[in-house]
C-alpha cells in the first residue's frame, strides 16, 4: 500500500515543469494578447496559479512543507490583487466607457 | 629719522587719497596745497636720509640704511617682505624724484589753472610719486616690480588725462602695451632669479652672484630679460614708439614722467643689478649696440620733427640711448651722472616748451612760433641755458656726464665714440633749431595769438629758474680727474658698483685722449650750433608744411623712419588676423559648436527616447517582458 506522498512522487518532476511552465506561458501571451481588461485578469490569475501548482509539486518532491505554505500566501495576495484589480477596472470604465485597454492611451508624448 | 623711511612714501599716497576722494569739493588752491605739501615734505625727508648717508660714506661706511616693514610672503622657502634699502644710490634718486617732482607739482599749479580735472590731475601725480618713490626705495625685486608697475599705470592715466580725445587714449593705450611688454620680461626675469638664487632680496642675490662665473648661462638669461623689461620703461629700440606719442599728455607730465623719472627707472634698474651685468659681457654689449642705436635714430628722427614736444620726446629717447651706452661699456657713475643732469636740464627744457605752448595758447607747431624772445624772456633765458646744457657746451651739466659716457666708449670701442659723437652733433643741431625756431625771427602766428602773448606766471617761472641753475651747477657732482676734480659722484657711489667694478676690465684713456675727444667734441658741437643759426636765423629758414613732399633722408627723418608702419604691418596686423582667427572660427564655430553640439545631440536623442512613451499599454506590457526575461537571462548566464 502506497502513501499518498509516495504516489505523488509517482509522477516525475519533469511533467510538472513543463506543465507549469506551459500554462504560464499561457498566461503571460494572455495577458499580452488579449484587449479586454477582464480576460487579462484572468490571464494574470492563470499566471499565479501555475506558479502556486508547481510550487506545491516542489514541495511534496522535496518533502519540505514550506513551499505549500508560500502557495497559502500567494492565494491570499491574487484575492486581494483581483479584489482591487476589479475596482479599478470599474472606475477606468465609469470614466471612459470602455473595457478595452487600447481605450487608455491619453499618457503619450 | 632713520625709521621715519616708510613716511617718505606714504605722504604722496595720503596726498593722491585726499585729492582724489575731494576732487568736487575741495578747492583748487587747496589741492594744489596738498598735493605738493605732501611732496615736499617727503623731499625734506629724504635731504635728511642723504645728508647721513653723506656723512656715513665720508666716515668711509657703506651708508645703507634699511627699515623692513612686514613680512609679506611667506610660503615654504619663499620669503619676500616688504621692506625699504636707503643706499647712496637710491638716496640720490629720491632726491630728484622728490625734489624735481616738487618743482613740478608747483609747476603744475600754474600750467593746469583751467582745467576742469584739476584735482583729479594731481591725485594722479601724487600716485605717481608714490610708485616712483616704491620703485627707487625697494630692497627687492618684487617691491621694485610692485612701483615699476605702478608707474606703468600712473603714466597711462596721466597720458590719457584729457580722456574725451580718443587719440589721446589711443597714446595711453599705446604706452601702456609696449611698457607690458617690458613687464613680462621683468617678470620673467624675477622667476629665474628666484629659482638661481632662492630670493629676490637685492643684498642676498648680489651676494650669491659673486660665486657665480663670468658668462654663466642662467645670469646671461636673467640679465637679457631684465634688459627686455628696461627696453620697454626706457624707451629704447624697439620698444620706445610710445614716447613720442606720449606727448598728449599734459606738459609737465611729460616733463615728471618722460623726461625725469620713470623712464630713468631702467637705467636705475640695470645700475642697482651691476653686478649681474657685470658677469654677463654680452648682455653688456648688447645693451651698448642697443643704446648707440637708439641715441643715433631718435636723434636723427629728431632734427626735421615740427612739434615742439615730439622733438625734446625723440630727444629724450636719444639721451636715454645715451645712458645705455654708458651702462653698456661699463661707466655705471657715468651713465647714473647722465640720469641726474638730464633729469635737470630735460625737466627745464620741458617746462619750458610747456611755458611757450601756454603762453601760445596751446600752440605747439613751431612752424607757427618765432621771435618769442621779448614776450617771454624768462623762459627764453631758462631754455637757452637747457639747450647749452643738452648740446654738451661747457661748463655746463651736459658736457661733463655725456663726456665721461664718450670717454668711457671711446676706452671700450672707438666706433661707440664716433656714432655717439654723431648723435650729440645732431643733437646740438635739433636743438638749437628748436631755439632758434621758437625764439628768434619774427612771430609766425595767428594775431590772435599775439594778442594773447604773455610770460607765463610765478608758478611757472620759478621751478624753470631753479632747475636752469642745476644745469647750469649741476656738472660739479663729478668733476673728471682729467681736469682737475675730485669726481665726487663717482666716490659716493662706489660701495653701490663695487663688486662689480672687481670683476670689469675697465680699459682707461690717457688724460691727453681725453682732452682731445673733449676738445673735438665741444668744438663739433658749437660749429653745430652755428650752422643751426646760419639756416634758422640767417637765412630765415622755416620748415614746410606736411604736405610737402619730401625726398630721402629727410623724408625718413619725418616720417619716422616709418617705425610705427612697420610694426603695424609686422605685428599688429598679425596679431589682428590670429584673433579673429580665432574670434571667428576656433571660438563661434569650434568652442561654440562643441557647447551647442552637446546640446543638440541631447536634444536629438530625447526625440528619440520619448518615441517609447506610445501611451500604449500593451507595448509597456511587452517591455515588461521582455526586460524580465533579459535580466533572468542575463542572471542565469553570469554563472
Amino acid at each position: 500500500m502506497e502513501t499518498a506522498v509516495q504516489q505523488l512522487q509517482g509522477v516525475p518532476i519533469n511533467h510538472y515543469l513543463i506543465f507549469c511552465g506551459l500554462i504560464f506561458a499561457i498566461g503571460v501571451i494572455g495577458v499580452l494578447i488579449r484587449r479586454n481588461v477582464i480576460i487579462m485578469m484572468m490571464s494574470i490569475e492563470l499566471m499565479l496559479n501555475a506558479v502556486n501548482l508547481l510550487l506545491a509539486a516542489f514541495s511534496v518532491h522535496h518533502g519540505d512543507a514550506s513551499g505549500q505554505v508560500f502557495v497559502f500566501f500567494i492565494m491570499a495576495l491574487a484575492a486581494a490583487e483581483v479584489a482591487v484589480g476589479l475596482a479599478i477596472i470599474i472606475m477606468v470604465y465609469r470614466n471612459t466607457k470602455s473595457i478595452d485597454i487600447e481605450s487608455l492611451h491619453k499618457l503619450r508624448w | 629719522m632713520h625709521d621715519l623711511i616708510w613716511l617718505i612714501p606714504l605722504l604722496p599716497l595720503i596726498g593722491f587719497v585726499i585729492n582724489g576722494i575731494g576732487r568736487q569739493v575741495l578747492s583748487k588752491s587747496l589741492v594744489g596745497f596738498i598735493g605738493s605739501g605732501t611732496v615736499f615734505i617727503s623731499f625734506l625727508l629724504s635731504c635728511t636720509l642723504f645728508v647721513s648717508i653723506y656723512e656715513a660714506r665720508a666716515l668711509g661706511e657703506t651708508g645703507r640704511i634699511s627699515q623692513h616693514i612686514f613680512d609679506w610672503i611667506k610660503i615654504g622657502n619663499l620669503e619676500v617682505s616688504l621692506s625699504f634699502l636707503v643706499d647712496p644710490l637710491s638716496a640720490i634718486m629720491l632726491l630728484v624724484v622728490t625734489g624735481i617732482g616738487f618743482l613740478i607739482h608747483i609747476y603744475s599749479i600754474g600750467y593746469m589753472q583751467h582745467d576742469g580735472g584739476f584735482a583729479k590731475y594731481f591725485a594722479y601725480l601724487n600716485l605717481f610719486i608714490f610708485f616712483m618713490l616704491i620703485l627707487v626705495m625697494g630692497s627687492n625685486y618684487l617691491v621694485m616690480f610692485i612701483g615699476w608697475e605702478g608707474v606703468g599705470l600712473c603714466s597711462y592715466l596721466l597720458i590719457g588725462f584729457w580722456y574725451k580725445n580718443s587719440d589721446y587714449g589711443a597714446a595711453a593705450k599705446k604706452a601702456f602695451v609696449m611698457n607690458r611688454i617690458g613687464d613680462l620680461g621683468f617678470l620673467i626675469a624675477i622667476f629665474f632669479i628666484l629659482n638661481t638664487f632662492g630670493s629676490l632680496e637685492f643684498s642676498t642675490v648680489f651676494q650669491s652672484a659673486k660665486s657665480f662665473p663670468v658668462g654663466d648661462v642662467t645670469i646671461l638669461t636673467i640679465t637679457l630679460l631684465l634688459f627686455v623689461a628696461a627696453t620697454g620703461k626706457s624707451a629704447q629700440i624697439p620698444l620706445f614708439t610710445w614716447l613720442p606719442d606720449a606727448m598728449a599728455g599734459p606738459t609737465p607730465v611729460s616733463a615728471l614722467i618722460h623726461a625725469a623719472t620713470m623712464v630713468t627707472a631702467g637705467i636705475y634698474m640695470i645700475a642697482r643689478s651691476n653686478i649681474l651685468f657685470v658677469l654677463s659681457p654680452l648682455t653688456l654689449q648688447i645693451i651698448a649696440i642697443i643704446g648707440v642705436c637708439t641715441a643715433l635714430f631718435a636723434a636723427a628722427t629728431a632734427l626735421t620733427q615740427n612739434d615742439i614736444k615730439k622733438v625734446l620726446a625723440y630727444s629724450t629717447v636719444s639721451q636715454l640711448g645715451y645712458m645705455f651706452l654708458g651702462l653698456g661699456v661699463g661707466a655705471f657713475t657715468g651713465a647714473f651722472f647722465h640720469v641726474l643732469t638730464h633729469a635737470f636740464f630735460k625737466a627745464l627744457l620741458f617746462l619750458g616748451a610747456g611755458s611757450v605752448i601756454h603762453g601760445m595758447s596751446d600752440e605747439q607747431d613751431m612752424r607757427k612760433m618765432g621771435g618769442l624772445k621779448k614776450a617771454l624772456p624768462i623762459t627764453y633765458m631758462t631754455m637757452l641755458i637747457g639747450t647749452i646744457a643738452i648740446s654738451g657746451i661747457p661748463p655746463f651739466a651736459g658736457f661733463f656726464s655725456k663726456d665721461e659716457i664718450l670717454a668711457h666708449a671711446f676706452a671700450a670701442n672707438p666706433v661707440y665714440w664716433v656714432l655717439g659723437f654723431i648723435g650729440a652733433l645732431m643733437t646740438s643741431f635739433y636743438m638749437f633749431r628748436l631755439i632758434y625756431l621758437t625764439f628768434f625771427g619774427s612771430f609766425r602766428g595767428t594775431e590772435e595769438q599775439k594778442h594773447h602773448l604773455h610770460e607765463s606766471p610765478k608758478s611757472m617761472t620759478l621751478p624753470l629758474i631753479v632747475l636752469a641753475v642745476l644745469s647750469i651747477f649741476g656738472g660739479t657732482l663729478n668733476l673728471p680727474e682729467a681736469l682737475g676734480g675730485q669726481a665726487w659722484l663717482a666716490t659716493f657711489l662706489s660701495p653701490v658698483f663695487a663688486d662689480g667694478a672687481s670683476l670689469q676690465h675697465m680699459h682707461t684713456i690717457t688724460h691727453s685722449t681725453e682732452y682731445m675727444l673733449m676738445g673735438v667734441s665741444v668744438v663739433g658741437v658749437l660749429v653745430m650750433a652755428f650752422v643751426a643759426y646760419n639756416k634758422y636765423v640767417k637765412q630765415g629758414s622755416v620748415p614746410e608744411h606736411d604736405q610737402v613732399s619730401r625726398t630721402g633722408l629727410a623724408k625718413l627723418s619725418y616720417h619716422k623712419f616709418y617705425v610705427d608702419e612697420i610694426y603695424e604691418l609686422l605685428i599688429i596686423k598679425p596679431i589682428n588676423w590670429l584673433s579673429v582667427f580665432l574670434a571667428r572660427i576656433v571660438d563661434s564655430l569650434g568652442i561654440d559648436g562643441l557647447v551647442n553640439g552637446i546640446g543638440k545631440s541631447s536634444f536629438m536623442t530625447g526625440k528619440g527616447v520619448r518615441l517609447l512613451q506610445s501611451g500604449n499599454v500593451g507595448f509597456y506590457l511587452l517591455l515588461m517582458v521582455v526586460g524580465a526575461i533579459a535580466i533572468f537571462l542575463y542572471g542565469l548566464l553570469s554563472f
